[in-house]
């Protein structure tokens, strides 16, 4: 199915909650309102048509200059072999998203990745913990104005003989 | 880094008037089959396991951030770092990325080296792959013969761009260098011993009867669970689903190529069980096999590398696409801002998802298993990190 | 050997002494140089051979640079691991940890007095050599499990345990397969076992009837279990529990702990040349008392030997069963078939006469079928060997860089 009709569909089920879509980049978006992703992904998850049975990546990024954090969901369906990106923009200040884990469950861990490395919540996440970093680490690294820390546990991060 | 974040709590279960503890064990980083340093606090009821919870980042460097530092062309020799063992998937994946981006076409002869590239690499991993875990399971003969036949790939890697392990050999817009002269006849020649050596394989452990033991119905993956946690590749294939991205969303000259694309079927024991998964990327090694004979058959003249500014910028915008690489279709997913650093990488990868796997499926099965589980998923610590 | 010390006492070599004491001190300096001249020696180069013989079934060479061929491999690694650093883990329990090894090195050397290795040359020939052996080498059992608890690290418990379980319930099927050959000889005395058979294949216990030929696969396999031997060297099994009962061990008492390993081995073909193929019989050559003593030696030596290889090359060929597969292989396949032997066994001694037509001309047959078995065997070694060397001569066009 081509992301327009998909669009319709969606639209037609969640009326204003779906914006708007970029459909003439190469791989066409819809974006999706932050507190109704959950309900989209378990509507495209359970759609006979739809179909998407699979959560292939999760990506968050951090637009600083428009001061939202953005959620990249891309969505596979092995059925119908069709595919579907959604967006989410979230706001940076306080990134609160509902968790996709019950409906696809490759997003366990790949929402720990975005938790961990940029700050996003998600809410009705079973275990939201950090993944990559060590649990006492401060900070999101992706971020934009992430400024590392000086030392960890007394183990400098400065290399002096490259500093400039 | 102690247990923080797991409960260590010391739980006395009933059991009909027994009272038994669990014992919380520590397959720490450092061990000899943890295939690089992956971590998993394992809850053992003697020697049947409740649970194999993962814990991961000892391998974390950052690529990902690394990008937005150093540019497009600057990032092709991290790429070989996400996943060394199966680098040449991780250039070209990284290279494709860039490509349809900036809507750059490869010329034919670069797509050419680049599939053949690929394609020994993919013997290459998947030898090592299955060498390992033969070791793990405890015959240590048929690993060194596949270390042997890894040897000769690397040798002939190593002629056509220098290195043995983190070749660095493709570029935006195709690679590096043509296949150097005298290349094609000594790869066939290769090829044509590789054969002889594949069943000197069946022979020696495929279906000897302990081996075969120790891994039918073994955690068998059924396909739901298996495309629910996103695992791909030659696990998704074991567990039925006859999905193969060179076949069914074709990149590259993938399209030009004709192979089979093996999948499990259950044939020792249940669909899904460690068996399958060992004996699917057997058969894929026979399949890179022929599409490497194809490929020699039919590489065209001409340049290897399309034109592309020292300065790379491409127009903004963000792509994502996939690449067939040993261990499930890696996942490129970059957004450009129109300048000459990345603005975002992220890069899915396939053990990532078979990591994830793990905690889920490990309640029941004993110990020896679970190094049996962790090995036929072919998780290498690089790509789960990143 | 007591006539021996009796003609010395007559001699008038040991004024004083009680003759208790005198064969006390007999008997030490035979143990000793069992010990030290042999035992050691053929433990330690034993882990040379093994190297060796595992590189060359890989398809690589092993050491080969400490003396010529690397025959002195073992005594520089011996000599390595004495000088090591002496590490007992701080949580560890201190004496039943130092403890441990000696345990283990007790069990294995006590063994070897009740070994033939001719007819004039064992230690002490009991008439219950046999039994004793056997309950000697579980002493091991003790000494596995005290090192594991002791290193006071769960995976190594979890060896021990492992180890302890293994070794324990694979005495059953071992004492079992044991049984028909005690059952036709009548006697649990080694020497005697010996005498029972004759140096011709024939008149090995081994092809005296089909029952005697299975048990004898039984027991190879039973006894490899109870050495910790892959493929059931769960115990040690590397890729799972690092090193398993022995993690904590390093310098001398790692070396006294592999020492016992491979020089078990060493027993399990002593026992298996005793009971099944004949031990030292040879072909009445000579008269001269001391050749025939070193030819028996000689004999007897090589054929345990030659288990000790087979054990090595299966080492190197079959991967590690799990442990519920370890027990049940035990408890439901080795210990019905071990009992149905015993039992055939029996009725077969009720049935056929010993020496008369119908066990001689069963000897026969069964000869006649190792034979072909054998024969069958160096067929397929022949037909590898020959695929082998058409890859190696196609393999030497191929690359440049080699």
């Amino acid at each position: 199915m081509e992301t327009a009709a998909i669009h319709q569909r969606l639209s037609q089920s969640f009326g204003s909650g779906i914006g708007e879509s970029r459909l003439e980049v190469k791989d066409p978006w819809i974006f999706v309102e932050p507190p109704l992703i959950a309900d989209v992904a378990r509507f495209v998850h359970d759609d006979p048509d739809l179909a998407f049975d699979s959560l292939s990546n999760l990506s968050a990024l951090d637009y600083k200059a428009e001061n939202h954090i953005q959620l990249v969901y891309h969505l596979f369906s092995y059925r119908h072999r069709h595919w579907l990106i959604l967006k989410v923009n979230a706001d940076r200040d306080n990134p609160v998203v509902p968790s996709v884990e019950s409906i696809w469950k490759a997003a366990n861990w790949h929402e720990r990745e975005a938790y961990d490395l940029l700050g996003v919540s998600f809410t009705g996440h079973p275990d939201l913990r950090r993944i990559l970093l060590p649990e006492d680490w401060i900070g999101h690294p992706l971020r934009k104005d992430y400024v590392e820390p000086v030392e960890y546990h007394g183990i400098s991060t400065r290399r002096e003989s490259l500093l400039r | 880094m102690g247990l923080a974040g797991f409960e260590v709590e010391v739980e006395r279960e009933g059991t009909q008037g027994l009272e038994t503890e669990e014992m919380t064990l520590n397959m720490g980083p450092q061990h000899p089959s943890t295939h690089g340093v992956l971590r998993f606090v394992v809850k053992a009821d003697g020697e049947v396991m409740r649970q194999a919870i993962p814990d991961i980042g000892y391998l974390h460097r950052s690529i990902e951030k690394i990008s937005e530092k150093v540019g497009y062309h600057g990032f092709m020799p991290y790429t070989d770092r996400v996943d060394y063992v199966a680098a040449m998937f991780c250039n070209q994946g990284w290279g494709m990325a860039c490509e349809k981006l900036a809507n750059i076409e490869v010329p034919k002869r670069g797509e050419y080296c680049r599939v053949i590239a690929s394609e020994l690499n993919r013997i290459a991993s998947h030898l090592l792959s299955v060498g390992t875990m033969i070791l793990d399971i405890g015959a240590t003969t048929p690993f060194f013969h596949a270390i042997r036949e890894r040897e000769k790939i690397n040798d002939l890697l190593e002629e056509l761009c220098g290195a043995r392990l983190t070749y660095n050999y493709m570029r935006i817009g195709g690679v590096a260098w043509d296949l150097p002269p005298g290349f094609v006849e000594r790869s066939i020649d290769f090829l044509d011993n590789f054969e002889l050596a594949a069943r000197e394989f069946e022979d020696l452990i495929t279906y000897n009867k302990i081996y075969v033991e120790r891994l039918i119905d073994v955690c068998p993956i059924s396909a739901e669970k298996a495309i629910n946690y996103n695992l791909t590749g030659p696990n998704l294939r074991a567990s039925g689903v006859s999905y193969d991205v060179r076949r069914d969303d074709p990149y590259s000259i993938y399209r030009e190529l004709d192979f089979q694309v093996p999948v499990g079927k259950g044939e020792l024991g249940t669909v899904g069980d460690c068996f399958d998964r060992y004996i699917v990327r057997i058969r894929e090694m026979n399949e890179s096999v022929k599409i490497l004979r194809q490929c020699f058959a039919q590489i065209p003249p001409g340049p290897v590398i399309a034109k592309v500014p020292r300065k790379f910028k491409p127009p903004a915008g963000d792509v994502f696409i996939r690449v067939e690489s040993a261990r499930g279709d890696m996942g490129w997913y970059v957004v450009s801002d129109g300048s000459e650093f990345p603005y975002r990488v992220k890069i899915r990868t396939g053990s990532f998802a078979a990591m994830s796997i793990i905690d889920a499926i490990s309640s029941g099965i004993m110990l020896a298993d679970l190094v049996a589980v962790i090995a036929s998923l072919d998780i290498v610590a690089p790509e789960v990190d990143r | 050997m007591q006539q021996y010390l009796d003609s010395l006492i007559a001699g008038g070599y040991f004024a004083g002494l009680p003759t208790e004491v005198v064969y006390l001190l007999g008997m030490l300096a035979v143990g000793a140089v069992v010990v030290f001249v042999f035992i050691l020696n053929v433990a330690g180069a034993t882990t040379f051979v093994e190297r060796r013989v595992w590189a060359r079934i890989h398809n690589r060479v092993g050491p080969n640079r400490v003396g010529p061929q690397g025959i002195l491999q073992w005594l520089v690694d011996g000599v390595k691991l004495v000088m090591k650093e002496d590490i007992v883990p701080a949580d560890a329990d201190p004496w039943l940890f130092r403890l441990a090894p000696y345990i283990v090195i007790m069990g294995f050397v006590a063994a070897f007095a009740a070994i033939p290795f001719g007819s004039r040359l064992v230690a002490a020939d009991m008439n219950l050599g046999l039994l004793y052996i056997l309950t000697v080498t579980s002493l091991v059992v003790v000494g596995i499990l005290v090192a594991g608890w002791a290193s006071n690290n769960k995976w190594s418990l979890i060896g021990g345990i492992r180890a302890a379980a293994q070794i324990v319930s694979y005495e059953i099927p071992a004492g079992l397969s044991i049984m028909p050959v005690v059952l036709l000889t009548g006697s649990l005395n080694m020497n005697e076992i010996i005498r029972y058979q004759g140096w011709m294949p024939q008149d090995w216990l081994l092809f005296a009837n089909p029952f005697t030929f299975v048990a004898f696969f039984t027991f190879f396999t039973a006894a490899l279990a109870e050495g910790n031997r892959t493929p059931f060297d769960l115990p040690e099994a590397e890729s799972e529990l690092v090193a398993g009962f022995v993690t904590e061990y390093s310098g001398v008492r790692y070396l006294i702990f592999f020492m016992v390993e491979w020089g078990n081995l060493y027993i399990i073909g002593a026992l298996a040349t005793t009971l099944f193929l004949g031990g030292w019989h040879i072909p009445p050559i000579t008269d001269n008392v001391v050749l025939q003593t070193i030819l028996e030696f000689v004999v007897f030596f090589a054929k345990s030997y030659f288990w000790v290889l087979v054990a090595m090359w299966i080492r190197a060929t079959l991967p590690r069963v799990r442990v519920d597969q370890l027990m049940s292989i035990c408890w439901k396949y080795l210990v019905p078939i071990t009992f149905a032997n015993v039992l055939l066994v029996a009725l077969w001694m009720l049935l056929v006469t010993p020496g008369g037509f119908v066990s001689r001309a069963v000897a026969y047959a069964m000869t006649l079928l190792g034979t072909v078995l054998v024969l069958y065997f160096f067929r397929r070694v022949l037909f590898h060997l020959r695929r082998a060397r058409v890859r190696e001569r196609n393999q030497l066009v191929l690359s440049p860089l080699s």
